[in-house]
């Protein structure tokens, strides 16, 4: 049996909180404190402390290399791509902008595509920093042995 | 003169800040010096929140005291676990430095506007258009969101690709984490 028995459980039951904590935070951006980057960093934490309690193997097989080199490119493009989506949806009529966040609805009195605007810009600003996060996390942690028990 | 009984939860906070460097400076244990700038984030977090600065508040409980203290974490296991005393001379060189940037910053204070002034600068020019214009033109109760998001977009996305390209460095630099670790290369030999 583990020895960790205990962070084991503690840490399964907290991770998913984490994760949801972490959505939280972006989604409720707009009102409260926090957005895309406080909530990669707090989706990052999630994984890196599932990293130290479960070893960087089962880490890397929950969540791999890869997808974290592609994720790091991918937010950057969600948020240029979302730059570029205004240009082409001209809701309003208005004269075209980059990242006009009004473009993308034609609720123009409730400002309702400035709320779609700043979600998916910050959307593409979690997933790089996630990624990033843990890309360097991988790199760092990549290079040294798991701890071992007596070395605590 | 109107008191404000947080200004006694700010100074036991910075008393706290103060005596965590303190420690940090004296102590060889470099386990226990990342674990202490660790502490050092936290203490400043609660700080930040006493001073309204929310936002702020947050990013440093999450990338302070979180991601920080992992990373230091993984490049303490790099290297030593205990820091080689320093020769006297460059205590000497440090202490000089130390004490030109606090001089420097006792003589700025003067010139700093009193907490709260509603006059200040911060508090004058363009940061009072945003609050005003923000609830028309954006409808985002988040002050900070709509600045940090729709007014300044582009400056997001130069933050964002900033971010990117640390990760492009650290991945050049270290490799992509997926390469041999030392115990597999120690069995091989």
């Amino acid at each position: 049996m583990s020895p960790h028995l205990i962070l084991r459980i503690v840490s399964k039951l907290l991770i998913p909180l984490i994760v949801v904590f972490g959505f939280y935070v972006h989604f409720h951006g707009d009102f409260g404190p926090g957005g895309g980057f406080q909530a990669g960093v707090i989706i990052a934490v999630a994984v890196i402390l599932y990293a130290l309690i479960f070893g960087m193997d089962e880490a890397r097989r929950a969540v791999p290399p890869v997808a974290v080199r592609y994720g790091a490119a991918l937010g950057v493009l969600i948020y240029v791509g979302t730059g570029v989506l205004t240009l082409f949806m001209n809701g309003a009529g208005e004269p075209l902008n980059f990242l006009d966040y009004d473009a993308l609805h034609p609720d123009q009195s409730h400002h309702t595509g400035q709320h779609y605007g700043i979600l998916l810009v910050e959307l593409g600003v979690l997933t790089t920093v996630t990624s990033v996060m843990l890309a360097i996390f991988y790199a760092f942690a990549g290079r040294v042995p798991d701890i071992k028990d007596e070395d605590w | 003169m109107h008191t404000d009984l947080t200004q006694y939860l700010d100074y036991a906070l910075i008393a706290m800040l103060l005596a965590v460097g303190i420690a940090i400076v004296r102590l060889r244990n470099l386990f226990a010096v990342v674990m202490l700038t660790g502490v050092y984030s936290l203490l400043s977090a609660a700080w930040f929140v006493s001073l309204d600065a929310v936002d702020v508040a947050f990013t440093e409980a999450a990338v302070g005291a979180g991601i920080s203290t992992v990373l230091m974490l993984g490049a303490m296991l790099l290297t030593a676990r205990e820091s080689e005393p320093a020769g006297q001379k460059r205590h000497w060189a440090a202490f000089a430095v130390v004490a030109a940037a606090g001089a420097a910053l006792f003589f700025a204070i003067p010139d700093m506007p009193v907490y709260g002034d509603p006059d200040s600068p911060a508090n004058s020019y363009v940061g009072m258009e945003y609050m005003d214009r923000t609830p028309d033109e954006i409808a985002v109760p988040n002050v900070v969101t709509a600045v940090l998001a729709s007014y300044r977009g582009y400056d997001t996305m130069g933050e964002t690709v900033v971010v990117f390209s640390a990760a492009l460095g650290v991945m050049l630099l270290l490799g992509f984490g997926t390469g041999r670790r030392e115990e597999d290369e120690e069995d091989e030999l």
